[in-house]
């Protein structure tokens, strides 16, 4: 039999000003990041930053809930690895990330629509339906 | 100190067989800095769940790769389950890992086949690819589909194996073990093989975790972080230990997959011991999802995340996969550096990417 | 140089599809399946290619590599597309980031359907292909000597 190892994921919603502290605390406890992606529900930005632990298998998720127009650091200064998914969320929703360290400037996938996920593509959707 | 310049790589170029970019400074023959960028295979799947609602989003989620895609849907499936709180037929289980793993042979030995064309061995290239048609053919006999077969549904499968075909996956899995004893030495034992891979493109243990990589170029690096750990699908029931190798370099990522491809024929060879005789393949699921889940499996190519956020309506709020070749592209960053422009090609090879998985 | 057969070269470029198809074509092309006994060869060098073997639908993005490629192919040429997403787009023709098909930015000769399109199929769309390469080929010969009589 495998062992199993299965601990329950974390999700913690926390304050805008908070992550950078909560992202380094973790980066101590040795996780590595997994993840980070943006939705956008209710006209607010669900920012989810998730990181694991590749011995306890523990995955923990720190959740940033901002208005639309509000700025967040960037992480990239703690986890460099986060380049890529800052980039993502900055050009399909939209999110205003402060200090990526390496910026596309939303040419990481080079779309012709401005952050379809984002708020403007629900603005065109409602005019579709009206 | 030479002159740096930047050579431009991609799209469209002999070694690779998807697109990417990648601009690279070089002084003299070494690689200083490479620069990826991606986007020619972006599709903007994650936004079809304003359009399609979650059962449909089965078949679209599949289709985010065509080398693991059963992988891809059971993924998305079970993150949605977990949002409904079911638990399917423990059949539907096995069925569920007997498959993954014939995927992750398939892979497996699509990915040496590349690698050996990458190092010039056009025969060693044919030979794999020879021995893989056998496990797709196991594929279509199950299935139906040779790459892309649909047989996930929220709560569970819909189509079974039979006893004759489980014979026939037996017959063919001893076959295919047989001949890649034959083929695969040459990856282990030749010396130009050897001066190509040894010692190239090293990520020690502690880049690999500041990375973020995932997957087989973890493992290749001392950290034994595999997913099937976390007991999905019928893996908690079955017997194995996470392949690891120490030197983190291209010879053992390669030593890893090799040792994967043994590992799946074992695992689906206790699977198919243990499997349950059971009528009942899928569990009906009720309404429309409520809630959010974040759901990992292990890919061939390593990690994948799915996120499902629902809000009791029958279109998500939003699906997000991030595949394992995402995570791995800083990994490849970080490995091209200080390396010689001869070799750019292979790297890019040894970490399996998927640009389609990638870009999405 | 009339009642000269040809052999073909085939490029092969990958749209945004989902790789499923891209790893048929190569299925294709090696020894199981065999294209290669009708006569083509698989290069990586646009310039040489007679035959454009596209793959998944086109993106803003690569919209202006696929028609790149195309216009770097001599004349005459043919234009196969493989799978469904090269057809119509397929699953993604509604994704916010997709054109349509292959046909939107290329003219497209043969369409093969599937997805993923079986390595059978695609073999049939080559042979097709070959066919049709070979009676351009014979115009445009026609043409030339015509030209230069």
């Amino acid at each position: 039999m495998a062992q199993v190892i299965h601990p329950e994921e974390i999700i913690e919603t926390i304050e805008v000003d908070k992550l950078l502290t909560k992202v380094m605390e973790l980066k101590k406890n040795h996780y590595r990041i997994s993840q980070a992606c943006a939705a956008y529900v209710d006209e607010k930005f669900e920012l989810s930053y998730s990181f694991a632990d590749d011995e306890t298998y523990q995955y923990h998720t720190l959740r940033v809930v901002i208005d639309t127009y509000a700025e967040v650091p960037s992480i990239t200064e703690i986890v460099p690895a986060a380049v890529f998914y800052e980039n993502e969320m900055k050009e399909i929703f939209g999110v205003k990330i402060q200090m990526i360290s390496l910026d596309y400037n939303n040419k990481l996938y080079r779309i012709n629509t401005t952050t379809p996920l984002g708020p403007k593509a629900s603005a065109d959707k409602e005019e579709e339906e009206a | 100190m030479g002159k740096r310049s930047v050579i431009p790589f991609g799209p469209q170029h002999p070694v690779l067989p998807e697109p990417i970019h990648s601009d690279r400074v070089i002084e003299d023959e070494t690689v200083v800095e490479a620069v990826p960028s991606v986007g020619f295979i972006h599709r903007g799947l994650e936004g079809l769940v304003e359009k399609r609602d979650f059962n449909q989003m089965t078949y679209v989620a599949e289709r985010t790769c065509g080398i693991c895609s059963f992988q891809h849907g059971m993924g998305y499936c079970e993150a949605v389950e977990h949002v409904f709180g079911v638990e399917i037929p423990r059949r539907a289980k096995f069925l569920r890992t007997i498959w993954a793993e014939l995927g992750r042979m398939h892979s497996h030995l699509l990915w040496l086949g590349l690698l050996a064309d990458g190092f010039g061995y056009e025969n060693l290239f044919y030979q794999c690819w020879r021995v893989r048609e056998k496990v797709l053919d196991l594929q279509e006999m199950t299935s139906g589909g040779r790459l892309i077969f649909s047989v996930n549904t929220i709560g569970g499968v819909i189509k079974d194996i039979t006893p004759e075909q489980f014979a026939v996956i037996s017959d063919t899995l001893n076959d295919v073990e047989k001949e890649l004893y034959a083929v695969l030495d040459t990856f282990i034992k030749d010396y130009s093989v050897q001066s190509r891979l040894k010692g190239v493109g090293i990520l020690t243990k502690e880049q690999v975790h500041d990375l973020g990589c995932a997957g087989p170029v973890a493992r290749a690096s001392g950290v034994p972080m595999d997913m099937r750990r976390l007991g999905y699908a019928a893996y908690p029931e079955l017997d194995f230990d996470p392949i690891t190798y120490e030197d983190g370099d291209s010879y053992s990522r390669c030593l890893v997959r090799i040792d994967e491809v043994f590992q799946s024929i074992e695992l689906i060879r206790q699977a198919m011991g243990k499997i349950p005789d059971e009528k009942e393949l899928a569990t009906p699921v009720k309404g429309n999802p409520d809630g959010e889940y974040f759901m990992r499996v292990e890919q061939p190519r390593g990690e994948a995340v799915y996120y499902v956020k629902g809000n009791g309506k029958p279109n998500l709020q939003r699906m997000r996969i991030r595949t394992p070749t995402f995570a791995n592209l800083m990994g490849l960053c970080e490995m091209l550096k200080n390396t010689k422009l001869a070799d750019v090609g292979l790297l890019i090879l040894t970490i399996d990417p998927c640009i389609s998985c990638t870009e999405r | 140089m009339a009642n000269v057969k040809r052999s073909p070269w085939l490029l092969h470029y990958d749209g945004s599809s989902c790789n499923g198809c891209d790893i048929e074509v190569l299925a294709a092309l090696t020894p199981v399946y065999d294209a290669e006994r009708f006569g083509v060869m698989n290069t990586g060098d646009p310039m040489q290619a007679d035959i454009f073997l596209i793959t998944g639908g086109v993106n803003t993005q690569n919209a202006e590599v696929v028609k790149q490629l195309y216009d770097q192919m001599p004349r005459p040429k043919v234009v196969v597309a493989v799978g469904v997403c090269a057809c119509t787009g397929g699953v993604f023709k509604d994704c916010y980031n997709i054109l349509g098909g292959a046909d939107t930015v290329i003219p497209v000769d043969i369409y093969v359907p599937g997805c993923a399109a079986r390595p059978q199929a695609i073999i049939d769309g080559v042979v097709q292909a070959v066919e049709l390469f070979q009676k351009r080929s014979d115009e445009h010969d026609e043409l030339v000597r015509k030209g230069g009589a």
